[in-house]
């Protein structure tokens, strides 16, 4: 094992702060008071990185159709989302007359807990991650699954017909669709032969699992670009808020911050399926490097972990935004038919391909 | 000390909300209780260190069930915040046969010594490998057998959802 010359910083970093609060107060206050800190730090992480995905999909989105994208406020216009934000934080707040007040108002709140719970799980370098569970795929994989119930709860409280049709189609498509990237999911976990985090990228070190797992492993990754594009509700899978056909979807009613906490999520949701893609695909934080040229490795560990995170998690977001702003919009039936008729079985039976080929040794 | 005032809070959540799904007028809310239920006794299983039945029952029960739950009040309109009058007989058996699960119940755990772990955070046995190690060889039968039975109901859904093509 190559050792990263970044690796002892995060870890001495973390320590020092961890012995300094444990000697300045009792072992509660300090766990509690470490708690917080983890938490603020990720909730401005969480600000940060949905204000950043707005303006990078306004400017793709722009680069697509040959415009020129936000470009009055500040050089280039990335300081444009943060002037929407302030003013969505200045709108008033409706609530509609008729609608079930108490979950009309606590619905964007589970969205946005939903997504920030899965961020705890993700790894962004060695030993950079809130929580290293022993079963941290399968967890990430259960509370992404949560959001949906915010958005169902969204759709019906608004007393709407178009909001209730827009959750129902989203309902639909996120019970179907997560099956895909679970079972994708577990594919690589058969080649990993573990589902801690940490684990999955000490295990890419010389050749990420997209490469060792050849045939079935691209599948699969094919299969989990294609599933949880579907399950952030992002086009072409954009069904729950088809403009043309049900003006926003679940968000109608929506104004202000409440509407804004729905499109933050729908942002943040996208960044970490992307960086959940690059974990088990891509290798996560773990940099470039092939077995046996020393040379070429250490070059490759000068870049800092955290930058090859960064770098994978952006290709396919990009990936992503590609997807949404080439392709069509699908039908519902369509939708379902894809996933039924055609991921669902090439996954299972992908999943009897990848056990054969670990079991016989013919991975790399 | 801490997980002490986590149980307190994780129990009064799970009670709470438990009571308040018979309670509550509007079905819907009442799935929702249910699905605080269900997190806060997933809260449980990670106090006994039971993380992968934890997460199993959270991607099952709040995950999946409670979103068909969802669905199919959302589906039948079942707003209305009437409470159908049931027969006295209804009440009755129902009374009756809660009182007989918790006769039940009090057999079954009278006879028992119920082992109290000192720390729960020390056993090993909720983690996932040695979960599998358990399932596939010591109980590799009734697990078989289970897969067999949702294998059974699976196929029986498709057949009932294609009733007219038959």
């Amino acid at each position: 094992m190559t050792s990263n010359i970044y690796d002892n910083f995060v870890a001495s970093l973390t320590q020092s702060i961890h012995e300094w609060l444990y000697h300045v107060m009792p072992p509660t206050w300090a766990l509690i008071s470490e708690m917080t800190i983890i938490g603020l730090v990720f909730l401005l992480f969480y600000a940060l990185v949905g204000l950043f995905l707005v303006y990078a999909e306004r400017k793709v989105c722009a680069f697509m159709q040959n415009r020129v994208g936000p470009n009055r406020v500040g050089p280039y216009g990335i300081f444009q989302t943060i002037a929407d934000f302030i003013k969505l934080l200045m709108k008033e707040l409706i609530t509609i007359k008729n609608s079930d007040k108490l979950l009309f108002n606590i619905a964007p709140f589970i969205v946005i807990i939903a997504s920030f719970m899965a961020i705890a799980a993700i790894p962004f370098a060695k030993g950079l991650h809130a929580i290293d569970f022993d079963i941290g795929i399968l967890y990430v994989i259960a509370v992404s699954s949560l959001g949906v119930v915010g958005i169902l709860l969204a759709g019906w409280s608004s007393n709407n017909k178009y909001s209730l049709i827009g959750a129902m189609r989203s309902g639909a498509q996120i019970i179907s669709y997560e099956l895909s990237v679970g079972m994708s999911l577990l594919t690589i976990i058969i080649l990993a032969g573990t589902m801690q985090f940490s684990e999955i990228v000490q295990g890419q070190e010389y050749g990420w699992f997209l490469f060792k797992g050849h045939i079935p492993a691209f599948i699969a990754f094919v299969v989990f670009l294609i599933a949880s594009t579907a399950e952030t509700n992002r086009g072409p899978f954009d069904l729950a808020e088809a403009e043309s056909e049900l003006t926003a979807g679940f968000h109608t009613e929506y104004s202000g911050i409440k509407f804004a906490f729905f499109f933050l999520a729908e942002y943040m949701n996208m960044f970490i399926v992307a960086s959940i893609g690059a974990t088990v695909f891509l290798g996560g934080w773990m940099p470039f490097m092939v077995h046996g040229w020393d040379g070429f490795n250490t070059v490759m560990n000068y870049i800092p972990p955290s930058i090859w995170y960064i770098l994978k998690t952006g290709f396919i977001i990009w990936l992503m935004m590609w997807f949404k702003w080439t392709f069509p919009r699908l039908r519902i039936d369509q939708l379902l038919t894809l996933e039924w008729k055609y991921l669902l079985p090439i996954n299972l039976f992908n999943i009897l391909l990848m056990a054969f080929i670990v079991l016989m040794g013919w991975h790399f | 000390m801490f997980t002490k005032y986590i149980f307190f809070f994780l129990s009064t959540v799970a009670l709470y909300s438990a009571i308040m799904v018979l309670l509550s007028r509007k079905p819907i809310h009442s799935v929702l209780y249910l699905t605080l239920t269900f997190f806060a006794i997933a809260g449980h299983y990670i106090l006994l260190n039971a993380q992968f039945l934890a997460v199993v029952h959270v991607i099952v029960y709040a995950g999946a069930i409670m979103v068909l739950f969802l669905f199919t009040v959302m589906l039948l309109n079942l707003n209305k915040e009437e409470v159908s009058p049931k027969p006295v007989w209804i009440k009755i058996v129902a009374i009756i046969a809660g009182c007989l699960l918790m006769i039940v119940l009090i057999g079954i755990f009278r006879g028992y010594d119920i082992a109290i772990e000192k720390d729960p955070a020390l056993t090993q046995i909720g983690l996932v490998k040695n979960l599998g190690q358990v399932l596939y060889k010591q109980y590799l039968l009734p697990f078989e057998l289970a897969s067999i039975l949702f294998l059974t109901a699976m196929v029986g859904a498709v057949l009932l959802g294609k009733k007219e093509q038959i």
